[in-house]
């Protein structure tokens, strides 16, 4: 067993956080098994309160299984938060790795860009993106990564900064080794760990920010999502708290068991840092 | 940050989404509210130039917006900017007592994390710092309606004041609270996590640093050890970041006024949203990033307050 692995498993809240990821995403993957009717589907009475009439979850204010709604809704969750997370990792790979890597102009040139975006703020930006798009899954994806690859942009370029100056990549350097080689062999490997934990937390954060323009009615409508449904109980929450309160839930234990996850890799990853601040 | 050439950034940022939208700028601009007369579309055109070159019509949207000029509302037959100033009273009521609160109580819950961190109390907030950090902010406000708000009705339901009004001057304000303290406290506890965290962390490393051996070598109470010496170092992370956290808040409040009804630049961006009204929410976008320009200035300024070694740039 590689000693990563070891000490990723040696934490108990990373591996709880890697049991739950796992189940959410073994229903997302199972969900046309589990539940093979469309989830926007009228099924049962409307209002059925948790565990009545065959129905776990109930049903909602339009007789919509709210189980079906959830596994549905994991795979949206899921599928926005990793692309997001991989879109923004590759965007920040190359405006962070350029800026980092050859300094100077360049480098302040980028990183005003880059500040650019951390100073509007990042929801009514989204909102305005998403007013220009027209609401769809790719464009809830679009803005989510506009809005939010800047800090894992700078976070690259202190990583390739710091690594540069080192004594082994100068000398890779000195050697002759070109400049996308000393990026690729010498200076990514060592800044890896510290993206990777930052990339799983993005996916955590594009999950919450889904659900919340989903909740404002800003997703596309036409796929079942955990905030969709949030939106769509809101106007039961007098009498029926568990229409908004269930993926409510499903969103907490999803983002929870990707920051334990994320935590988990820092501490497996970086033994000597000693934890997230 | 040098604050001036932020702010024309965006400008420029904003006249590039406006082109990016599909459709004539002006058709755009105006909306889908129905309120778009062909003399509304002749003003607008004439009022950004829409009929010159794009770097006329660059140079004139930068100037519009240098005069404070946001354009006319159709809809609420009011102009842009004195919507916008209408509202934004409200939105940074929230924005700013949430802040308040965040670091307050996560400098306090990050002090206590740090100096009992065998404890169960050191436990306890770290669980509640991992559960704020992993609940979306509109899900919270809606349970902390249904416990604190229907069930128990400690608090009102929405609102910014009670319908039919509480009375003149402290009694508007008492109301006002009121009505503040569910959406300020589900707007804070995002970044009180993060602050709880940071301070824990910053705490911690300080206890371990050089000054804090010697002062205590030389026999300074461990009480004023802490007040005295290591919270004026450990709460520098969190001013830094109190500044990035205004725009977090002042985004975050959309979502939050929408929950709560409160009657903020986030119940107004919405409605511009929804009636397609582009100049109006561009002009929300420009004014609050102006607010988030503002707001890290003033923390560079605390910042050089609480410690001298930093430059005013």
């Amino acid at each position: 067993m590689p000693p990563a692995l070891r000490r990723f498993l040696r934490q108990p809240a990373a591996v709880a956080g890697a049991v739950i990821l796992l189940a959410v995403i073994g229903l997302a993957a199972g969900a046309d098994l589990l539940f093979p009717e469309d989830p926007f589907e009228m099924v049962g009475r409307p209002y059925l309160p948790p565990m009545t009439d065959g129905f776990l979850l109930g049903t909602d204010t339009l007789g919509r299984d709210l189980a079906a709604g959830i596994v549905h809704g994991a795979r949206v969750s899921l599928l926005i938060g990793v692309l997001a997370a991989l879109v923004v990792t590759a965007i920040g790979l190359v405006v962070g790795g350029i800026a980092g890597y050859a300094g100077g102009r360049v480098d302040t040139a980028l990183m005003r860009f880059t500040e650019l975006f951390q100073t509007i703020p990042s929801f009514l930006f989204a909102i305005v993106l998403v007013a220009i798009l027209e609401p769809s899954l790719e464009a809830l994806l679009i803005a989510i990564v506009t809005v939010s690859w800047a800090p894992l942009a700078r976070l690259v370029r202190a990583e390739v900064a710091g690594l540069r100056s080192r004594d082994y990549v100068q000398s890779a350097i000195a050697t002759g080794m070109g400049d996308i080689e000393v990026l690729a062999r010498q200076i990514l490997p060592n800044a890896l760990p510290a993206i990777l934990v930052a990339a799983s937390v993005m996916v955590a954060t594009a999950i919450l920010f889904e659900s919340g323009l989903s909740f404002l009615g800003l997703g596309d409508p036409n796929v079942m999502s955990w905030g969709l449904m949030i939106g769509a109980g809101r106007a039961a929450i007098r009498t029926a708290w568990w229409m908004c309160g269930i993926p409510g839930i499903a969103i907490l234990l999803t983002v929870l068991s990707i920051n334990l996850v994320g935590d988990g890799l820092n501490e497996a990853l970086n033994p000597r840092a000693g934890g997230r601040a | 940050m040098q604050g001036l050439p932020t702010v024309f950034l965006i400008v420029t940022f904003n006249f590039f989404l406006l082109h990016l939208a599909p459709g004539d700028p002006a058709s755009v601009m105006a909306g889908e509210a129905g309120a778009a007369t062909p003399e509304y579309m002749a003003q607008l055109r004439a009022q950004f130039g829409l009929d010159q070159p794009l770097l006329m019509q660059y140079l004139r949207y930068v100037w519009n917006v240098l005069t404070l000029d946001f354009g006319y509302s159709f809809r609420y037959q009011e102009s842009n900017l004195s919507l916008i100033m209408g509202r934004m009273g409200a939105t940074l009521l929230l924005a700013g007592s949430s802040i308040l609160l965040s670091v307050g109580l996560g400098t306090l819950l990050g002090l206590i994390a740090a100096m009992r961190r065998d404890r169960i109390e050191a436990a306890l907030i770290l669980l509640v710092t991992v559960l704020a950090y992993a609940s979306p902010i509109f899900w919270l406000g809606l349970m902390f309606i249904v416990i604190f708000a229907i069930q128990l009705g400690w608090v009102p339901t929405s609102g910014m004041t009670t319908a039919g009004g509480a009375g003149a001057g402290a009694a508007h304000w008492l109301d006002v609270a009121h009505h503040l303290i569910l959406p300020a406290i589900t707007l804070s506890l995002f970044y009180m996590a993060l602050y709880t965290r940071l301070m824990r962390a910053s705490v911690l490393e300080n206890l371990r640093m050089n000054y804090v051996t010697t002062a205590r070598a030389k026999g300074v109470a461990p009480r004023r050890l802490v007040l005295r010496h290591v919270l004026r170092n450990a709460v520098l992370p969190i001013v830094t970041m109190a500044g990035v956290q205004v725009g977090g808040a002042l985004g975050g409040s959309v979502v939050v006024e929408a929950v709560f009804g409160w009657p903020g630049l986030g119940q107004l961006a919405f409605e511009a949203l929804f009636a397609r009204d582009l100049n109006l929410l561009l002009g929300i976008l420009t004014l609050s990033s102006v607010v988030v320009v503002l707001a890290n200035l003033l923390v560079d300024l605390v910042h050089s307050i609480i410690d001298p070694r930093v430059a005013l740039s």
